[in-house]
């Protein structure tokens, strides 16, 4: 990779860093699920506004790479879009809304509704990389619970989940069991998200900032929600479409449209819901007052934010 | 060992001393050099003054004491064991299938009912719980122990009930050989007829008993043939 | 009434020989060595600081010990395994399947987060059990095998008096039928009363389960009731060891006899 000008390093981090991080990624590619420690960097951001993701790819992103970064499956959210203008700032590479011409994807809380193919790589921001430490706060103990894969204490929370409220009633950062060895969070997605982890042909790596953690699931890798023969794993399910664009197969956000109690419901990802009205899909709401003033909001706000930052 | 077929207790130079560490090591000898050989279908009662070490060697035959020299040979089935230098799980096995000794004291847990603690040697022989409570309960009936006091504890009885709860836990599972210590010591006249028919049907029913009957009138009743112990003095 | 045959060939379940494990100068535990049979308990008897807990955790594979071996024998057929030279995983597995551990302070041993029924149910799940309703059956079954009323399955132990979340604690280890157990003063915080109860249960499940156990008490009559043969520890060595009722009622060692005759009647 090369310099793209004095004073800063190509992708903000010094090569001695990326150099560092791309070890912990390919040993972390290595060794599915695994979690593997990084001396992560001070970032521009906070904790909590994706530096774990950044520092991922920082690391791995290069002058041809056309980046996507999305927020809750928005591209128009502040986190998303501090972060697309900082990598542009800071590399000079193209970035996009559209999920098939990127080539690195970083997320927060959302795998995209189109599907991603071996040409693409999807990083996620992860808040908390372990999954045993709501049951085990001590870090040398859930080490060894890894080391051993002793992960009783996964089912012993579903259980408990069972117990409780009739169901499992994890329904975000559901845990996977990752090419039958390691127990993984698969961070804050909707477990709606995990069957789209499961076997599939893109690079996943997760960035944990704050933990200093880095994980990866490579192509192809079996990821298997955890779940009991009587309770099986099951994703959320509407019984709506879009209200914009009628899609019956992607994740659905509530937003509230006025004070009197109006309400629709919304594709989370931004860019299939775009994508799919401008192929002339029309959901039930669509030509409402509601439908039209929200549909021409994210328009607006989605072009405003790519507009800002443009060299 | 050949030893002919109706021997069921065959002990040999036993010797006992207390050594007492606590009070500067004082020994105290009970007995030396005892030979004492049981038979199925017969009572022996041991006999001699208070102090000659009665107690002391019907506890050494059950292996509740330890004995300094000699051996303790029970019939156990098909086997011979030396109840002196068996492990403890083979002295447990013949306590719970081939001897019972009924002490002076009943000494059990706490809160568990009258029934069950004459029922558990029976449960323990892996006999099903609802048969082993009847059986339990048909012999405390017997002994004349009312039926209201089977679900309490014991620790709460007099001293005649105690024993005979005691006598009971004893008797119910039909085991070849019987230790009893003063089995009669604090029971009227009634009872005490009772527990005298018990021993008598053990005895006939081929058991080996040996016991310790301080009143003449038990003794012939059981037809016991005595077995005298000497009081030792207390050693230098 | 025909006796059982005494097995003279039998096998030790734990053959352990010749332990030892010093902290800094002190000899903890020194030249320990005995054979547990499979349904026997034994009972280790000795005053605080005596090497008793050091020598259970010898035993159950939780500290290395310095000097000896501690093999356990599941098959009954070739040495048995060495405790401490199976790898960690292999140990976890034992002392979740085969083995189990019976802590004094239940909160040691039970995970006060999650309800009753998860505690009792974890054993089996991190084994495999896989379907909830069987290992919820399974968990209040337990739960009233301990005399624990089943509405409070889906409790928290925090909501539980300390005789029950010992007696859930109980639950907890032997739900999945374990052959050898260890346990570290089993009664030891509890009332008098609720000791009582304590004791006749765990009498009760040793018995019908034919468990093997090592337990440690400074308890006495606790030792009587529960155990089938005891060691006497005195400053990390095992002074006199014998059936029960013999080391009690006819003690050899003057430190025993100081023991026994300490005892307060009530």
């Amino acid at each position: 990779m090369t310099q793209h000008d004095s004073g800063v390093t190509f992708g903000y981090l010094d090569e001695q860093t990326k150099r560092m991080i791309r070890r912990a990624v390919l040993k972390a590619v290595a060794i599915p699920g695994y979690q593997v420690p990084f001396a992560g960097r001070e970032m521009p951001l906070p904790y909590g506004w994706g530096t774990g993701g950044i520092q991922v790819t920082a690391s791995i992103i290069g002058p041809d790479d056309v980046l996507k970064v999305i927020d809750q499956g928005a591209d128009d959210t502040t986190n998303a879009v501090s972060i697309r203008r900082f990598f542009r700032r800071v590399t000079g590479v193209r970035t996009t809304e559209h999920t098939t011409e990127a080539t690195l994807i970083q997320t927060r809380h959302r795998i995209p509704e189109t599907p991603l193919g071996p040409d693409q790589i999807l990083i996620y921001q992860v808040p908390i990389p372990e999954p045993l430490r709501f049951m085990e706060a001590r870090e040398t103990e859930t080490r060894r619970m890894h080391a051993l894969a002793d992960y009783g204490v996964m089912h012993v929370k579903l259980y408990e989940d069972i117990s409780q409220y009739g169901r499992i009633a994890k329904a975000y950062d559901y845990p996977v069991m990752v090419n039958g060895r390691y127990v993984m969070a698969p961070s804050p997605i909707p477990k709606f998200d995990n069957p789209k982890m499961h076997d599939a042909p893109f690079l996943q790596l997760f960035g944990a900032g704050r933990e200093k953690r880095i994980y990866a699931v490579p192509p192809h890798t079996s990821v298997v929600s955890l779940d009991f023969e009587d309770h099986p794993f099951e994703v959320q399910s509407w019984d709506r479409v879009c209200d914009l664009c009628g899609a019956d197969d992607s994740y659905l956000d509530e937003v509230v449209t006025d004070d009197a109690g109006g309400r629709l419901f919304v594709c989370s990802d931004s860019d299939y819901c775009a994508g799919r009205r401008a192929a002339g899909h029309e959901g039930p709401a669509a030509a409402s007052a509601a439908g039209a003033a929200l549909s021409e909001t994210m328009t607006a706000v989605s072009r405003e934010a790519d507009g800002e930052g443009t060299p | 060992m050949i030893l002919p077929d109706d021997v069921m207790i065959q002990a040999g130079g036993l010797t006992k001393t207390f050594v007492l560490h606590t009070q500067g090591g004082t020994a105290i000898p009970v007995f030396r050099d005892i030979t004492l050989t049981v038979r199925a279908g017969e009572v022996v009662a041991l006999h001699g003054p208070s102090g000659a070490g009665k107690s002391t060697l019907l506890r050494t035959l059950v292996a509740n004491y330890r004995p300094d020299a000699g051996h303790v040979m029970v019939r156990h089935g098909g086997d011979w064991v030396d109840m002196v230098t068996a492990p403890p799980r083979h002295v447990l096995a013949v306590r719970r299938h081939t001897m019972a000794h009924v002490s002076q004291f009943l000494r059990v847990i706490p809160r568990v009912p009258t029934l069950d603690v004459v029922a558990e040697p029976l449960i323990a022989l892996g006999e099903e719980r609802t048969a082993a409570r009847a059986r339990a309960g048909a012999l405390l009936a017997r002994l004349n122990i009312p039926e209201r006091l089977w679900s309490l504890a014991p620790a709460t009885f007099s001293g005649g009930e105690q024993q005979r709860v005691n006598v009971a836990r004893g008797f119910v599972s039909a085991r070849p050989i019987l230790l009893l210590d003063e089995p009669t010591a604090s029971l009227d006249r009634a009872n005490r007829d009772i527990v005298v028919d018990l021993i008598r049907e053990a005895r006939d029913d081929g058991a080996a008993v040996v016991g310790i009957f301080h009143d003449a009138e038990v003794r012939a009743a059981v037809g016991a043939r005595l077995f005298t112990l000497e009081r030792r003095e207390t050693a230098a | 009434m025909n006796a059982a045959p005494l097995m003279e060939a039998e096998r030790p379940l734990l053959a352990v020989s010749g332990l030892g494990k010093a902290f800094g100068a002190r000899r903890a535990c020194d030249d320990v060595s005995f054979d547990l049979y499979a349904g026997e308990v034994l009972g280790v008897v000795g005053e605080s600081g005596s090497g008793k807990t050091t020598l259970l955790r010898c035993l159950s594979g939780d500290l290395t010990p310095d000097t000896g071996t501690v093999l356990y024998g599941p098959n009954g057929n070739g040495p048995g395994l060495d405790v401490h030279a199976l790898p960690e995983g292999r140990r976890r597995l034992l002392m979740r399947t085969e083995w189990g551990y019976v802590h004094q302070n239940p909160r040691d041993g039970l995970r006060m987060g999650v309800s009753a029924g998860a505690n009792i149910g974890e054993r089996p799940m991190a084994v495999g059990a896989r379907h909830y309703g069987h290992i919820r059956a399974q968990a209040a079954d337990w739960l009233a095998r301990v005399e624990i009323e089943n509405d409070r399955l889906d409790d928290r132990p925090v909501t539980f008096s300390g005789g029950m979340q010992q007696r859930l604690q109980l639950a907890r280890v032997l739900v999945n039928g374990p052959r050898l157990v260890f346990m570290d003063e089993p009664t030891g915080g509890l009332d008098v009363s609720v000791q009582a109860r304590l004791l006749d249960l765990l009498r009760d499940l040793v018995t019908r389960l034919g468990l093997a156990a090592v337990i440690v008490t400074h308890d006495l009559a606790v030792a009587r009731l529960l155990a089938h043969r005891l060691m006497v520890m005195k400053d990390g060595r095992a002074v006199e060891h014998g059936l029960t009722d013999q080391v009690l009622d006819d003690p050899h060692h003057p430190y025993t006899q100081l023991l026994v005759s300490s005892v307060l009647q009530a």
